[in-house]
């Protein structure tokens, strides 16, 4: 394993062009425009499709339409930006034509600020756009996960014809650590475009790639068989990573950054004996409503931590239906929590009242 | 007793489905489908060619072409044909679009496709009205103009004035060829059909950005009947929109410098 110092945004551009990501269409925004700028020197080299768009609705759009070609084809963006997308994306969700978009939150809302993060979880986990429609999200909480979860969110996004989200913040954009790069993928040649892309209608009939069923009856089945799909993502795709749980009598739930900065004030609880575990969230959706679940036979307490007024933590409650009781620790506006942050709260739960079972 | 012989000299394009229209009766949108299918057929290049659909009332413009066809949103149309003409530099790819598509809500996505010079062409349907939602205010509205947003007449003290988009496109660089034609009488027909050919000659050639727009009737939303309607764009809008050659690239045969003359004679 070859590891290099690795900047969050540039690493997760270079993962996309080594999936064979044949085209990127982005506006700059901090922080993360440096997978734009990578973008910008690596796709033309390539003699790939780089193309700054005139604002993230055309930057979607264009997405759209190059998805709708059959290619493997991104964008990248932050919190406001991801904002100006919505609409393109219940578009593409509609047409479920396979597309990536890694998001590296900001503060908000509003123009809010240009640091680290988690306030767009609603937004992205729940929909964003109008319409039912969900889109896998993933979160990395290392500049490597970010690369792998990259990597594969182009096999993704072709396996349910739907968008692949990489839901990351500023912090991870930002940050340089250790991380290896995966192999080059070639792209794919265009003989082997999808059957149903536009490719243009010689000796067939031709493709139409549309949202629109002006029949309500017939949208109703259209909806129906998006149900159907994400029902088979949540039967395959639920991904969590677990941290010291064995033995836990409290246990953090955080994703991305949080869980990350929770596994220090965890090795701190730990040093002073205090039995406390954390169960990371990997797919945001779906949602590993079922270990949550399990995990409230285990523990005393639940505590989640977001860097966000209290956004996942509604889903923990889901999960865990009052069995024991879930407290919430959150910095918000782009304030990153520390590590004595939470371990103040550990100390706070562990002096909580054994639940009734 | 002679034998009768049979030439068929009009006869549907290929480019075009064999289906009911869903337009109304007199709408001009049935001619221009057929003019860009005509072109499509005599240049060979259907197989080729895809299609982006606006919304409005052409949002069904996908049921009626035999190409492969995208569905945008409202006014990114000029966005979408961009991420496919990108990815897909040897098809031949087109918008049509409607004046409250291009002219307003799509108004940024038109301007950066002419711009940047995108190698796409644009059939550009201005009836000065929103016929889908019915028959409210559009950027193309006339002063003085009834709509069902402007109940006493389009008042430019408070909507401002109509947009001329051939005007405003044929002023950027990347526009290879903007033209202005009308649907109300057969000569004028005949001139659009050529400027249509010419638009997606451009676009074979790389020269660039082309749009033809094209005067377009509704007389459903105008309340008016169908010929009323051919007159009403011969009176009303030819004033307003002056029809002519706004932006011809230098690369063209002179031959389509003589549309010019004709329109302007």
């Amino acid at each position: 394993m070859t590891l290099e110092l690795l900047e969050g945004n540039t690493a997760f551009a270079e993962a996309a062009v080594r999936a064979g990501c044949e085209a990127y269409f982005g506006y700059p925004i901090t922080p993360q425009t440096e997978a734009l700028e990578h973008m910008a020197r690596r796709m033309p080299e390539l003699g790939r499709v780089f193309l700054q768009a005139e604002s993230e609705v055309a930057a979607i759009n264009m997405v759209y339409g190059a998805a709708c070609a059959g290619v493997r084809v991104m964008t990248s963006s932050s919190s406001p930006g991801v904002s100006l997308m919505m609409e393109g994306l219940s578009y593409i969700a509609g047409s479920e034509v396979p597309v990536v978009l890694v998001d590296v939150m900001r503060g908000g809302p509003g123009l809010g600020n240009i640091a680290p993060s988690q306030g767009d979880y609603n937004q992205m986990v729940k929909g964003g756009g109008h319409g039912d429609y969900r889109q896998i999200v993933l979160a990395p909480a290392t500049v490597q996960e970010l690369i792998d979860m990259t990597y594969e969110a182009f096999d993704l996004a072709e396996k349910y014809r739907c968008i692949m989200v990489v839901l990351t913040d500023g912090n991870l954009g930002q940050m340089m650590e250790p991380a290896e790069l995966p192999p080059m993928q070639a792209v794919r040649s265009k003989a082997d475009r999808p059957a149903w892309s536009l490719t243009g209608a010689d000796g067939r009939r031709p493709n139409v790639i549309s949202s629109i069923y002006i029949d309500p009856v017939i949208e109703e089945t259209f909806n129906r068989k998006l149900m159907a799909k994400q029902a088979e993502i949540e039967a395959n795709e639920v991904r969590f990573r677990e941290f010291m749980l064995e033995d836990a009598e409290v246990a953090i739930v955080a994703f991305g950054t949080a869980g990350r900065i929770a596994q220090s004030a965890i090795r701190a609880a730990r040093d002073e004996g205090i039995r406390v575990g954390l169960l990371r969230p990997v797919s945001l959706y779906p949602y590993p409503y079922a270990r949550v679940a399990a995990l409230a036979e285990q523990v005393r307490a639940i505590l989640v931590v977001e860097m966000n007024g209290g956004q996942m933590v509604d889903d923990v409650r889901l999960a865990v239906q009052g069995r024991v009781p879930v407290e919430f620790y959150g910095r918000m506006g782009g304030v990153t929590p520390l590590p004595e942050e939470i371990l103040d709260q550990i100390h706070r739960l562990r002096a909580l009242q054994p639940a009734a079972r | 007793m002679t034998e009768m012989v049979e030439t068929l000299i009009y006869q549907r394009p290929d480019s075009l489905q064999m289906v009911h229209t869903h337009y109304c009766p007199g709408c001009t949108h049935g001619v221009a489908h057929r003019l860009i299918a005509e072109v499509l057929d005599e240049m060979d290049i259907r197989p080729i060619t895809i299609g982006v659909a606006p919304v409005g009332c052409s949002v069904f413009a996908y049921n009626y072409f035999n190409v492969d066809f995208a569905e945008a949103a409202h006014g990114r149309a000029p966005a979408m044909a961009t991420g496919l003409k990108r990815v897909s530099p040897d098809k031949i790819v087109f918008t049509y679009q409607g004046d409250g598509d291009l002219a307003s809500i799509g108004a940024a996505e038109i301007l950066h496709v002419a711009g940047r010079g995108e190698n796409i062409t644009t059939i550009f349907i201005n009836n000065a009205i929103y016929g889908m939602t019915g028959g409210q205010m559009a950027p193309t509205t006339l002063p003085g103009q009834r709509t069902t947003s402007t109940p006493l007449g389009r008042d430019v003290e408070v909507h401002g004035m109509p947009l001329k988009m051939c005007e405003v496109l044929s002023q950027l660089d990347g526009s290879a060829y903007v033209v202005r034609r009308s649907l109300h009488d057969v000569p004028n027909i005949r001139r659009a059909k050529k400027a249509i050919r010419a638009a997606f000659e451009v676009q074979q050639q790389g020269l660039g950005f082309s749009m033809v727009e094209l005067l377009s009737s509704c007389p459903t939303n105008w309340g008016l009947t169908p010929q009323e309607s051919l007159d009403w764009i011969k009176d009303h809008m030819l004033p307003a929109f002056p029809l002519g050659d706004y932006k011809v690239h230098s690369a063209l045969p002179g031959g389509r410098r003589d549309d010019v003359a004709a329109d302007e004679g």
